[in-house]
């Protein structure tokens, strides 16, 4: 409620009712009182200081400071390329600190490597998940260090010992699982639990959580949090970086930000409140804009009478997507909102001609058009920014100026190739206009943060000039400012004319955004709501089984 | 409204990226992390070991309007190998493979043979080379089919989803049955001497040849300059999936790569024949595919595809060549020829891999601070 009633009038000094820039200033220098009581209870368990690293020309970290002690949840929070990533990998030895020392429980440290860092007893999980997807997990966990048996030089790994302490492992992280089934068969949510199990196989004194909840459902998050209530108990170390503030105020009994790469304070949650760690991540207030704040008299108003930008009728594919119907205008927000296999993704290849329908027809103004190759949607206006970043996004070797023109040149063809210069041109335009971070724009896209990737892809397409816009979880992964910008970003494409087509897991994101919201449920969908709808009447679709669904899937089934 | 102008003030506003510009590195600096550096470094270290041997390495002079030496040789016999290699790279860069371009070389200088063929009239007393068919269609004719079996290869990779090694195997085999089923498994000697030109040839006094290869890579570097083939090439090799997404013709691009391979074999196998003046379909290009394949790696060019050198590519053929010639005018007995040959490939390897030169950096290193 109050970040509506706060967005469009509130001028860009204080969104929240609180100005947080002097908050965060006293509170930062009230704290450290506070902060050394604490000290002396906890001891130390890992410690960096004064840490610095350079890539090359770019400093991405300055100064750094993280105190984390035994028996705590540490956030580490900060914007998408604020340094999060890299001082862990400093942590946990992929890379060399340029400066600065680090040590674990008072003796210093300088692990070279993420096995040495292992063994000094920092477990890290990475955000993706990075296990072998067919073994076991039993397997998995012991991946490296199986415990063996037999004589000399012939030496079996021992199975039945290996099942036999991944079930007792299993069991204190009150996970119920055989150990012997193979990883791949479970639902990433599982495979993370194992991954955290796998970190703590080994004698752990620090656990490191890269955005471990990016890819759970709630129920999962409260699974997971209640094995780190279980480990902080047992007085182990935990640094936990996440996007999602809920989760942050939900465990953490302190919280570290970083800011371009710089040191910005050490907090417990009851000091410092959401609005002000926003404004301490992001050094500035965030306004968060919504579609019901634009003027009524936008976009889709104007366009009403027109042709649909594209129409789809009876449009769907045999196991991907029932037939459904849909139109897109100009100037229209439309929001998918659907649980994870909903078809929200499929329904986006389809419309983009990256799998091929077999039923109805797509139209784009009017004429019937058939889609198959993604190539031919771009000639036709379309964009399409998919959901899997990394898998179907960036071309990762390639520099963000080559990722930016790439789709532009796609449609021009294979010549007149694009001149470097206007190449170079385009990409700082982008750069400057979606404010992605990089040092020039010749450096490869993977070097960038996933926030930034993600507006650099947004930029690849908006080079393109489409006419309809389908984005298939943007937010995904970056942090909120940037979900802010890019929202922003997306009114603003709206509001000049552009049919845009938001899909997003995360409804509030869904309502804020959209003039329309289209609800998906196994594979079809369940119904379409006005602007204004509420939460709840999106659950109730999403969740309630349809009538005429219900009686479709009894007739097929007979 | 609010929020559409708050936008680009805010923007305005935005602190910069906070990375502080470092001293900019000297030019030496940026020359050792150049590509080409080590390619290049290797080629000197083979030829300076040569020339030590072999002290006329250096010597060049003019001879019947021609130009001679040891140097004009090296080039003038790698420029088949080169051709092939130039072709392999983009096919390497698109994540691919191509071993059948051997065997495309075999077919290739049979059916230019075969066509030529040639026979000796004597019309009016005066002794005339007649062949069998225009020689203009005989080598068009031989390229189309060279082209014809990169195409096969590339709609085998592309449309049909093969793996590229194993598609191209099939060619590999295939492809020189073919070559002995048009020669009859007989050695089919050429006897017109137009023929001969593209092999032996001089042209201002270098060598047809080594033109030829020169010509190709101008071609190429120029199309992948002048266009955006270089762009989509290394997007499909890096993330096909990616390029899909994005409106990039994978597949059609893809074939199109493996087609000017194809192309690229067919052009050596002229070279090649027209050199012997003959075509022999059990080896004529025999095992040039690995050749190819480590003149592309040791230019540079990562066998996981994307970023290529063209330039590099062809630095790799001529160390190639460079240490076949110093082998042989070492004097080197041929049974253990080619020993010698995998032991300085093995080490060109070794000096051209970052992690080694590292590691060899950080022994030094740990040995210097000891004493």
């Amino acid at each position: 409620m109050r970040r509506k009633s706060s967005a469009a009038v509130a001028p860009p000094g204080g969104p929240f009712g609180r100005a947080p820039a002097e908050p965060v200033a006293s509170l930062f220098s009230g704290g450290p009182a506070a902060g050394h009581n604490m000290t002396d209870v906890q001891s130390t368990a890992l410690n960096a200081s004064g840490v610095v690293k350079r890539f090359g020309a770019v400093t991405v970290l300055e100064d750094v400071q993280l105190n984390l002690r035994a028996g705590e949840v540490h956030a580490l929070m900060g914007q998408n390329g604020a340094g999060k990533s890299t001082l862990i990998k400093i942590l946990t030895g992929v890379h060399a600190p340029s400066a600065g020392r680090l040590s674990l429980q008072g003796a210093d440290i300088a692990p070279e490597t993420p096995l040495a860092a292992q063994k000094l007893g920092i477990s890290t999980v990475y955000q993706e998940v990075n296990l072998c997807p067919n073994l076991t997990v039993a397997e998995n966990i012991f991946a490296g260090r199986f415990p063996r048996r037999g004589w000399g030089r012939l030496k079996a790994i021992d199975g039945p010992r290996m099942l036999r302490e991944t079930r007792e492992l299993l069991k204190r992280l009150n996970l119920d699982l055989d150990p012997a089934q193979v990883l791949g068969r479970l639902p990433v949510a599982v495979q993370q639990l194992v991954a955290i199990a796998r970190a703590l196989s080994v004698e752990a004194k620090v656990l490191i959580l890269d955005e471990p909840t990016s890819s759970l459902d709630d129920s999962e998050v409260e699974h997971l949090f209640a094995v780190l209530r279980e480990l902080r108990r047992g007085g182990l170390a935990i640094l936990f970086v996440t996007h999602f503030l809920d989760q942050v105020y939900a465990i953490a009994d302190r919280i570290t930000v970083l800011r371009n790469g710089r040191f910005v304070g050490e907090w417990t949650p009851a000091e410092l409140p959401a609005p002000a760690l926003v404004a301490a991540m992001v050094g500035r207030d965030v306004t968060l804009a919504s579609a019901a704040d634009a003027p009524a008299a936008a976009g889709p108003a104007q366009a009403a009478g027109t042709a649909a930008r594209l129409s789809l009728k009876d449009f769907g594919a045999a196991r991907r997507l029932h037939p459904l119907d849909l139109e897109l205008r100009d100037g229209e927000v439309v929001g998918v909102a659907g649980l994870l296999g909903s078809g929200r993704t499929e329904l986006a290849r389809l419309m983009f001609g990256l799998d091929p329908a077999d039923s109805g027809t797509l139209a784009v103004q009017g004429v019937t058009e058939r889609l198959t190759h993604p190539a031919q949607a771009v000639k036709l206006g379309l964009a399409f920014c998919p959901e899997e970043r990394k898998a179907d996004g960036i071309v990762g070797e390639l520099s963000v100026r080559e990722n930016i023109v790439l789709a532009l040149q796609a449609r021009a063809g294979l010549w007149p190739c694009i001149r470097p210069a206007r190449q170079r041109e385009l990409a700082q335009h982008y750069i400057d206009l979606l404010g992605i971070r990089c040092a020039d724009s010749d450096m490869p896209i993977a070097l960038l943060s996933g926030g930034n990737q993600q507006k650099a892809l947004l930029a690849r397409w908006l080079a393109t000039a489409p006419k309809l816009l389908i984005l298939d979880e943007p937010t995904r992964g970056i942090d909120v400012a940037a979900k802010q910008e890019l929202m922003n970003e997306v009114m603003r494409l709206a509001r000049e004319g552009m049919a845009v087509l938001f899909i997003s897991s995360e409804i509030d994101e869904v309502l804020r955004i959209s003039d329309r919201v289209v609800v998906l449920r196994d594979r079809r969908k369940a119904g379409e709501l006005p602007r204004g709808c509420s939460e709840a009447e999106v659950m109730r679709l999403i969740c309630e089984p349809q009538p005429e669904a219900l009686a479709a899937d009894i007739a097929e089934a007979a | 409204m609010m929020t559409g102008r708050a936008i680009p003030g805010r923007r305005a506003n935005a602190p910069a990226p906070s990375p502080a510009p470092a001293p900019r590195e000297p030019a030496w600096q940026r020359a050792a992390r150049h590509p080409l550096l080590w390619p290049l470094v290797t080629l000197a270290l083979i030829l300076a070991v040569n020339a030590s041997l072999n002290p006329g390495l250096w010597h060049l002079e003019w001879r019947n309007g021609h130009l001679y030496g040891s140097l004009i040789d090296i080039v003038n016999r790698a420029a088949p190998l080169a051709i092939v290699a130039l072709g392999m790279t983009l096919v390497i860069a698109t994540r691919g493979i191509d071993i059948s371009v051997g065997a495309v070389v075999a077919i290739s200088a049979a059916m230019a043979a075969l066509m030529v063929g040639g026979q000796l009239q004597v019309v009016n007393g005066q002794p005339v080379y007649l062949s069998r068919f225009p020689m203009w269609f005989a080598l068009a004719s031989a390229l189309a089919v060279a082209a014809a079996c990169g195409a096969w290869n590339g709609v085998l990779v592309a449309r049909a989803g093969l793996q590229p090694i194993i598609a191209t195997l099939i060619l590999m085999v295939a492809g020189r049955g073919a070559a002995q089923l048009l020669t009859g498994g007989q050695i089919i000697t050429v006897y017109y001497p137009p023929y001969f030109v593209i092999g032996n040839g001089f042209f201002l006094g270098v060598p047809v040849a080594a033109l030829v290869a020169l010509a190709v890579w101008i071609v190429m570097s120029l199309l992948l300059e002048r266009s955006a083939l270089g762009l989509f090439i290394q997007a499909i090799g890096i993330n096909p999936r990616a390029a899909r997404v994005a409106g990039v013709r994978a597949r059609t691009i893809t074939i199109c790569v493996y087609a000017f391979c194809g192309l690229c074999a067919g052009i050596a196998g002229l070279i090649v024949s027209s050199n012997v003046k003959s075509a022999d379909g059990n080896n004529a290009g025999v095992l040039m595919e690995l050749d190819a394949i480590l003149a592309v790696t040791v230019g540079g060019t990562l066998l996981t595809g994307g970023r290529f050198t063209l330039a590099g590519t062809v630095i790799g053929a001529l160390i190639i060549q460079t240490l076949t010639s110093t082998i042989y005018a070492i004097g080197v007995p041929p049974e253990i020829n080619l020993v010698v040959k995998a032991v300085v490939v093995f080490a060109v390897m070794l000096l051209q891999s970052a992690e080694f030169r590292r590691t060899v950096r950080a022994v030094a290193l740990r040995k210097g601070s000891v004493r």
